[in-house]
């Protein structure tokens, strides 16, 4: 009996604290772990993978450092920088001026902006004007640009990402692109539909174009890395990392790496363009 | 006795916790959102096909549209195969077999939504792109992948309204001499109409409120879809695709979007939840 009322007793007091201790842990797991040692990135998802690169191998070359590494965003990266989030914004287009007042901005790489189709497309060239005139939907027919006859249809980013922004700055100006130009939300999803369908075009970094994709030349001038560098192709964007203010100690360590020359060439050899 | 006001203590602090986060995001989001579909006018956000949130152009029709379309196109793929599922396992099928059945559909409710959409992606928009013309990603793609994600939601529920049918209808059915077939599409179908209605439009609303799967192989073009194969933006795939970057106005008019779709389920909700209650409160008369 004695030990009933005592189990009891013991059941009153702990199911309160159970569920406050439930609860608590809920709230919890939903805090984030900072640590001095751990740096974190969030941002453009056309730097993400170079990012994540980087940061395993700075992981290797530098144990018990730890770096975080999340899409979402050139925009969202600005915000997430803005109001602490995280320490590093992955940033793939320039700073509005509004924006340049309120971050540093590091330059770590330079970006061709790539045109891209399937793999059956005849189409091997396009000048920015017929890229232009094919977004905005005036041109809607292979046929017209050099190809075969058929419709075309374009693939265009997300508003707010920053490999739309240069190009609707490099190429669009001030046209606007049609409205039923399909919608994608990651390059990968990009890549997909164009490897997929002989009738599309997209655009893209020319670090992520690989064999499934054909990148056309551009006024006569091909998406290369050396191109890009003698700056013969024009349609090249800066890729950017952005702290608010001055960065703590262990982000600065990582941008350093970044910007030294293994953190480069590895950079380089994955089809960026080094900053300097 | 104590204990018993301890424990429903807790428990109706944890309820009302639930109600209060609901309404915090309630009122939350109407805060956000409603002021810019002022300033813009009312008119202009609902009527104006124009989404351009650089340019400052806010308008949602074409999105109202696609969430249309698409909701409607997953409601008649979604009824026929779910409606059809239901009547077997209740009438035809062997008792083993709808036992077996029946958890091997409510599963596949268990699976999420981005793994429809992976699926709709790699194989079914392929199909559509090949054998159907257009890009593939369209309203039909979203409708099918949309109609078999609701397919657990609506014949769970028919299966249920179809059970509650009262036995002696059916038996008295067949003592007049009609056939299974005209039992059930006779007595079986109308006796269990609310509750059949009331699961389609449950159905609905989860088919409105889907995101993931729908970003993935609707396209999201922002043209007002003129076939079925033409690619087509929803309101949530609108919400989902921008809300990482909006800021300032864009960031209201998304919640503005948000808005919309809440009050459209809403109604789809009460509507399902009133048909249910005529449903009980006939049965009582009787």
């Amino acid at each position: 009996m004695a030990s009933r009322a005592l189990g009891a007793a013991c059941m009153k007091s702990i199911f309160p604290t159970l569920v406050v201790l439930l609860v608590f842990g809920t709230i919890c797991t939903g805090c984030r772990r900072t640590s001095e040692r751990s740096v974190s990135l969030l941002g453009s998802t056309s730097i993400q993978p170079f990012a994540e690169m980087l940061a395993e191998r700075y992981a290797k070359d530098h144990p018990g450092e730890f770096v975080e590494v999340q899409g979402g965003g050139s925009t969202a990266g600005l915000q997430a920088t803005e109001s602490g989030l995280v320490n590093i914004g992955m940033c793939s287009r320039s700073l509005t001026a509004k924006e340049a007042l309120v971050f540093t901005s590091i330059l770590i790489a330079r970006d061709g902006l790539a045109l891209v189709v399937n793999r059956e497309n005849p189409v091997i060239k396009l000048s920015v004007e017929q890229v232009r005139a094919l977004f905005a939907g005036r041109v809607t027919n292979w046929r017209d640009v050099g190809g075969k006859h058929g419709p075309i249809r374009p693939i265009t980013r997300e508003e707010g990402s920053g490999t739309r922004e240069s190009f609707v700055r490099l190429v669009m100006g001030k046209e606007r692109i049609a409205g039923r130009a399909l919608t994608q939300e990651s390059n990968g999803a990009v890549k997909e539909l164009v490897k997929g369908d002989p009738a599309a075009i997209g655009y893209m970094s020319l670090g992520l174009v690989d064999k499934d994709l054909k990148a056309v030349a551009i006024d006569g001038i091909q998406p290369t890395v050396e191109n890009v560098l003698a700056d013969r192709y024009h349609l090249v964007r800066p890729l950017l990392f952005v702290t608010k203010g001055a960065a703590n100690v262990a982000a600065r360590k990582f941008i350093d790496f970044v910007l030294s020359p293994p953190g480069q060439n590895l950079l380089a050899s994955e089809g960026l363009v080094k900053s300097q | 006795m104590k204990r018993d006001k301890v424990i429903g203590a807790i428990l109706l602090a944890v309820a009302l916790s639930a109600i209060t986060g609901l309404a915090i995001i309630t009122v939350f989001i109407f805060r956000e959102g409603v002021p810019i579909i002022l300033r813009v006018g009312p008119r202009q956000f609902f009527l104006s096909t124009d989404w351009d949130p650089s340019l400052g152009h806010f308008g949602i029709l074409s999105m109202m549209v696609g969430s249309l379309f698409v909701t409607v196109g997953a409601a008649v793929i979604g009824v026929v195969f779910s409606l059809s599922l239901a009547i077997v396992l209740t009438q035809f099928a062997p008792p083993g077999l709808s036992a077996a059945l029946k958890p091997v559909i409510e599963l596949l409710a268990g699976i999420p939504s981005v793994v429809y959409g992976f699926v709709g992606v790699v194989t079914l928009v392929p199909l559509i792109r090949q054998w159907l013309g257009g890009p593939g990603l369209s309203v039909l793609a979203a409708s099918i992948v949309l109609g078999v994600m609701i397919l657990p939601t609506i014949t769970s529920i028919a299966i249920d309204a179809l059970q509650a049918v009262p036995k002696s209808y059916l038996e008295g059915s067949i003592a007049l001499g009609a056939t299974r077939w005209q039992t059930v599409t006779m007595v079986l179908l109308r006796a269990a109409r609310s509750g059949l209605v009331a699961a389609i439009i449950l159905g609905m609303g989860r088919a409105i409120g889907e995101t993931m799967a729908v970003i993935m192989v609707a396209g999201n073009a922002l043209d007002v879809p003129r076939s079925l194969l033409a690619p087509v933006r929803t309101l949530t795939s609108n919400i989902a695709l921008e809300m990482g970057y909006a800021s300032g106005d864009h960031r209201q008019a998304l919640f503005a979007t948000g808005v919309t779709l809440f009050v459209i389920i809403t109604i789809l909700n009460t509507a399902a939840l009133a048909i249910s209650r005529q449903r009980a409160g006939k049965r009582r008369a009787t």
